[in-house]
C-alpha cells in the first residue's frame, strides 16, 4: 500500500507521483483530493487527485514543490512509500450538461482539471481549455487535452505562446468565443483563481473555484480551512473544496493561505547564522 | 456516644494521600507528564483508608462499575497483580481512566468519607495498578473463544472502538478497527496532551488489542473510502464510535483571522503533529506571546497549558461564568492557575480585531454577571450593558464545544439523527435505527467522558456478540 509506481518532474519544479491506493483508485470522482504525509514525521497535505487507474489501483498526484513539505515529497522515489495516503476526500465536482465550460488552469492546476473536463465531456459539454502559466515551457499535457477537449487557449507572462499576460486575459479569450459559456472552472493557485473570479464577475458567468487551503485532517475535525462564503463560515474540506468563487471572501482567504510562510521558510534557513532567523521561532531553533 | 463507635471512628484517616507532581515552575516549560504517580508505600498506605463499606457506594458511582472496595484491598495486601486483574474485569484502559475519568464526580464522590472531604482516591490508585502492570513488562494475555467467523467493523480507534474491539475479539470475532487519521486512539491520541497522558500509554492500550488479534487500518475515513453500506457487505456488523469532532466557533466578527484556532486545530497541531517539536517535526507550529483560551472546560485548560509550554508569556481564559461554573475538572483549574494561567471569568469576546495582514492583535470583551439558574442549573450569565473593553492578544483559541462528526452519518441512509447531530441509538444496546449497525460514545452522547464511551462500547459489544450468535437484531 501507498507505494510509489511511478514519480517524475514533468516540468520544472512541478512533480508527478503515482501511488498504489487501490481502495482510494475505486472511489475517487473529479475534483477530489488525498490527504499525503510524505514521511512519519510529515505535515498532512491536500493534494488533488489528477488522475487514477482503477484497475491497476492506482492515483497520480501532481504538485509543485514550494516548502518543506512538497520537498519532501518531491524526494521520494518510485518503490518509496508515503507514510499516509488518505482519500479520497472532499466533494466531487459538480457535473451535468451545462452547455460550453471553460477550464483555467495553471500549476498543479492543469493536472487537477484533467478529470473534471473529462467527465465535462462524458456528459456532453463541449469543454475549452485555457492554459496560464509564466511561460510557455511550463505548460503541460496539452497532449492530453488535445485528445480530449474541444479548444485550447494559452496565456503566457512572457508571451511564449498564446496570450501575452496574465489571467486578466481572460476576458479576451471568452470574448473570441462564438458563445460565451455558461460556466467556467478554474483550478490553480490562489492567485490564479481570485483574479480569474473577479474577470467572470463582471460578465455574469457562474465560477467555480477549487480551493486550496491548509488542512490537517481533511474531515471537518480541526477547522483550519475555514472560508467565508457568501458571508457565511464554511471548512473547505467538507463543505467544498469547490465553491463559486464570486462569494469567496478572498482576501480573507489569501491571508489564511499565507500563515506559515515564515516557518515555512525556516526550513530553508537552517544553515544560517543564527541572528538571521526571526526571534520568534528562536529557541527552537537553538535546540 | 458509644465508646465502641468513637474509637473506630478515631481509627478513620480523613487524610488524602497526595501524589508527587513535578513542581509548577519547572512542569509549565516540558511536556512531561505532570502527576507523578503514587510509590507502592503511597498506594498502600491509600488504600489502608478504604473502609471496605459492606455496601460500597463509590462503586454506584462508576459508570461501568469496578469493583472498587475489592481492588483497593488487593493493594492493601500488596498484592498489585490481583488487583490489576479485578480492575481489568470491568474496565480494559485503566491507565487512561485513572488519569482522565472525573472521579471527584463520580466514584470518590460516593465515597463515605467524601462528607468529611477525606474520600479515598480511587483514581490515583487506579493509575498505580496501571502503571504498575505496564511496569512488569508483560501483560497477562486472557484466552479467546474459538473463532465464530463473524466479522466486525469498528469505526474510529478512541475510547468507545478499543472498548467493543477488545470485548469482541474475546468472544473469537473478527475485528477490524477503522481510523480516519494515520494515529490510533482517537481523542486520547490527538486530543489530550502529552502532560496529561502520555501517549505511550495510548499506544499501549492500542498495541495490546493489536496483539489480542484486533486489525487497526489507519488512514481509512469511513463514509469517504469505504461506506457504512460497502462495510456491511463485508462485515456482519458494525459499531461507530466516531466522537464527537465537529468544532464549535462563537460566530462572531473576526473568527477567520489568522491567529484564531479552534482548540482541535491547536491541539492537533501540537499532539498527534508534535507541533512541540517543530521544526524537527514538519508541522508548522506559531509561537504567540500571549494567547486566550475562550471556554472553561478540560479542553480550554489543556489548550490554556499547552500554550505555556510552547512559550508565551501571558496565556488567559476567558468564561463567561464564575470560577464555580467552571466545567473542567478542579484537579486541572488548579493545576493551570499553579501554572500561571491568568482566568478572566464573567468575560465573553464578542468581536476578533485583526490587523491588515489578516492577524488577530486584539480581542474585544463584554463582562458578564450572573442571572438566575438556566437548564443546566447554573446561573445563567447576562451581558453588564456598556462594559465593553479589549485585550490585546496574538492568538485565540476556541475551546467552546464539539458537534458529532456528520460524516458517517450524512453518508449512511437509514441512520437516524436528532436535532443534535448525535445518532439515535438505544442506551442499553447501542444499536442504532439502521440494522446491524451499533453506536457509542460522543457520536451518541455529545462530547462526554472517556469511562461513558468506554461503557458504552462495553454494551454494544454485549448486544454484537448476543446478534452474532443468534442472528437476530
Amino acid at each position: 500500500m501507498n507505494s510509489i509506481v511511478e514519480r517524475r518532474m514533468i516540468v520544472p519544479n512541478m512533480h508527478l507521483l503515482t501511488i498504489e491506493a487501490p481502495d482510494i483508485a475505486s472511489k475517487v470522482k473529479p475534483g477530489q483530493f488525498v490527504i499525503v504525509r510524505a514521511n512519519d514525521e510529515g505535515e498532512r497535505i491536500p493534494l488533488s487527485v489528477a488522475d487514477w487507474d482503477e484497475e491497476r489501483g492506482t492515483i497520480t498526484i501532481v504538485f509543485m514543490e514550494v516548502g518543506a513539505s512538497t520537498g519532501a515529497l518531491a524526494c521520494l522515489d518510485e518503490k518509496d512509500t508515503v507514510s499516509t495516503c488518505v482519500g479520497p476526500l472532499g466533494n466531487e465536482t459538480e457535473i451535468g450538461n451545462f452547455g460550453t465550460v471553460v477550464c483555467v488552469g495553471g500549476c498543479y492546476g492543469i493536472a487537477s482539471l484533467y478529470p473534471v473536463a473529462r467527465a465535462l465531456k462524458e456528459a456532453g459539454n463541449k469543454v475549452i481549455m485555457v492554459f496560464e502559466a509564466r511561460s510557455s515551457y511550463l505548460i503541460y499535457w496539452v497532449d492530453r487535452y488535445i485528445k480530449l477537449v474541444d479548444r485550447v487557449f494559452n496565456i503566457t507572462r512572457d508571451g511564449s505562446l498564446g496570450y501575452k499576460g496574465h489571467i486578466t486575459c481572460l476576458p479576451d479569450v471568452i470574448h473570441g468565443l462564438q458563445n460565451p459559456p455558461d460556466r467556467v472552472i478554474v483550478n490553480g493557485c490562489t492567485f490564479l483563481m481570485a483574479r480569474a473570479s473577479e474577470m467572470t464577475r463582471g460578465l455574469g458567468i457562474l465560477t467555480v473555484v477549487n480551493l486550496n487551503p491548509i488542512m490537517i485532517d481533511g474531515t471537518g475535525m480541526c477547522g483550519v480551512c475555514r472560508v467565508t462564503v457568501k458571508g457565511k463560515m464554511k471548512f473547505a474540506c467538507v463543505d467544498g473544496p469547490e465553491f463559486s468563487g464570486h462569494e469567496v471572501d478572498w482576501k480573507e482567504f489569501l491571508a489564511r493561505r499565507k500563515a506559515y510562510l515564515e516557518e515555512e521558510a525556516l526550513f530553508f534557513r537552517r544553515s544560517e547564522p543564527k541572528q538571521a532567523v526571526h526571534k520568534e521561532v528562536k529557541c527552537q531553533y537553538e535546540s | 456516644m458509644n465508646p465502641e463507635k468513637t474509637e473506630k471512628m478515631s481509627k478513620i484517616d480523613l487524610n488524602r494521600n497526595d501524589m508527587p507532581k513535578q513542581s509548577p515552575e519547572i512542569r509549565r516549560h516540558n511536556f512531561n507528564e505532570v502527576a507523578l504517580g503514587y510509590t507502592e508505600e503511597l498506594a498502600i498506605k491509600e488504600a489502608k483508608r478504604c473502609l471496605q463499606c459492606k455496601k460500597p457506594k463509590c462503586k454506584t458511582g462508576c459508570p461501568v462499575e469496578i469493583d472498587i472496595p475489592d481492588f483497593i484491598s488487593c493493594i492493601v495486601k500488596g498484592d498489585f497483580s490481583a488487583g490489576i486483574k479485578k480492575l481489568k474485569e470491568k474496565n480494559c484502559l485503566p491507565a487512561v481512566c485513572g488519569r482522565v475519568c472525573p472521579q471527584e464526580s463520580q466514584c470518590e464522590s460516593q465515597c463515605i468519607l467524601a462528607n468529611k472531604k477525606g474520600e479515598i482516591a480511587i483514581g490515583r490508585l487506579e493509575r498505580f495498578l496501571a502503571d504498575w502492570e505496564a511496569k512488569q513488562g508483560s501483560v497477562d494475555m486472557p484466552s479467546k473463544a474459538k473463532p465464530t467467523g463473524k466479522k466486525v467493523a469498528v469505526i474510529g480507534s478512541g475510547p468507545a472502538g478499543i472498548t467493543v474491539a477488545g470485548d469482541l475479539i474475546l468472544l473469537g470475532h473478527e475485528v477490524t478497527i477503522f481510523e480516519a487519521l494515520h494515529k490510533a486512539g482517537g481523542v486520547l491520541t490527538y486530543g489530550i496532551p502529552e502532560f496529561r497522558l502520555p501517549k505511550a500509554i495510548v499506544a499501549r492500550e492500542v498495541d495490546y488489542v493489536q496483539r489480542l488479534g484486533v486489525k487497526v487500518v489507519t488512514d481509512y475515513v469511513v463514509g469517504k473510502t469505504r461506506s457504512i453500506d460497502e462495510l456491511l457487505k463485508e462485515f456482519d456488523a458494525v459499531f461507530v464510535g466516531t466522537g464527537a469532532g465537529l468544532p464549535w466557533f462563537m460566530d462572531i466578527p473576526g473568527e477567520n483571522l489568522n491567529g484564531v484556532y479552534s482548540a482541535n486545530e491547536y491541539l492537533t497541531r501540537m499532539n498527534l503533529m508534535k507541533g512541540y517539536q517543530f521544526p524537527k517535526s514538519s508541522t508548522p507550529v506559531k509561537r504567540h506571546v500571549r494567547v486566550a483560551v475562550v471556554g472553561g472546560g478540560n479542553v480550554a485548560m489543556d489548550s490554556a497549558r499547552t500554550a505555556l509550554r510552547m512559550g508565551a508569556d501571558e496565556v488567559r481564559i476567558i468564561y463567561r461564568r464564575s470560577h464555580a461554573e467552571l466545567p473542567a475538572r478542579l484537579e486541572e483549574s488548579e493545576n493551570a492557575e499553579e501554572e500561571g494561567v491568568i482566568f478572566n471569568m464573567l468575560t465573553l469576546p464578542v468581536r476578533y480585531i485583526g490587523d491588515e495582514n489578516g492577524w488577530l492583535t486584539e480581542i474585544e470583551c463584554i463582562k458578564m454577571e450572573l442571572g438566575e439558574p438556566d437548564a443546566s442549573g447554573r446561573r445563567r450569565p447576562i451581558e453588564i450593558p456598556n462594559s465593553n473593553f479589549r485585550i490585546q492578544m496574538d492568538a485565540v483559541v476556541c475551546a467552546i464545544g464539539n458537534s458529532p462528526n456528520p460524516l458517517v452519518p450524512s453518508t449512511t441512509p437509514g441512520l437516524q439523527t436528532t436535532r443534535r447531530g448525535t445518532l439515535v441509538a438505544d442506551q442499553e444496546t447501542g444499536k442504532t435505527t439502521k440494522e446491524r449497525v451499533w453506536a457509542g460514545g460522543d457520536i451518541v452522547t455529545g462530547a462526554a467522558t472517556v469511562i461513558l464511551a468506554m461503557g458504552a462500547g462495553r454494551k454494544a459489544a454485549r448486544s454484537i456478540h448476543k446478534y452474532l450468535e443468534k442472528g437476530k437484531w
